[in-house]
């Protein structure tokens, strides 16, 4: 049976509403979708990478439009979801910049950030049968 | 580098292959990749001055 223009309609509106979900918690857009193994993975490893950022003394780093790599980092960082929402509400990736392992941990967080915004585009690939 | 590795080499093998074998392989050889070009690197950055 063809679908309605409605049925694509409501089918692309969930399938924002998954990219949303699996950008709030990595792999959860999988999980949801019944690609429990890789949305298990992500959760697993995505999360322990940006609890390595916190464990490393790295920084969460604030939204400062008067310094655009800062601001870049920001907004990497905030691909990671909820946790990095947790963490910044609760005070924690203030960063410690004398901190040996300082930069260790921004990379960790940065690129968890970026991948978690690669894991949200094959979610949505997904849902939308492109795969 | 060596935990950083893993963690890339593990969701990227995870995000572009769906075959659990495939996955594997690709992750090692993702992982052995990073390591392997790390090592390169810094031999290759050794003869330099701080």
């Amino acid at each position: 049976m063809r679908a309605t223009t409605a049925d694509r309609a409501q089918s692309a509106a969930t399938a924002y509403v998954i990219c949303a979900a699996a950008w709030l918690i990595p792999g959860l857009g999988h999980f949801w979708l019944g690609r429990r193994q890789k949305g298990v993975t992500f959760l697993i490893a995505l999360t322990l990478m940006f609890g390595f950022d916190l464990w490393l003394q790295g920084a969460l780093f604030p939204f400062q439009l008067s310094e655009p790599l800062v601001a870049l980092g920001a907004l990497a960082d905030l691909g990671m979801g909820l946790p990095y929402l947790l963490a910044r509400a609760t005070g924690a990736g203030a960063g410690n910049v004398v901190a040996i392992t300082y930069e260790y941990g921004n990379t960790f967080v940065i690129v968890a950030g970026l991948l978690n915004m690669l894991v949200v585009l094959d979610a949505f690939d997904i849902a939308k049968g492109r795969k | 580098m060596v935990i950083f590795s893993l963690f890339v080499s593990v969701v990227f093998a995870v995000l572009t292959r769906d075959d659990p074998k495939e996955q594997l392989k690709f992750g090692a050889r993702l992982f052995g990749g990073f390591i392997g070009a790390g090592i390169l690197m810094g031999w290759l950055l050794y003869p330099l001055p701080l």
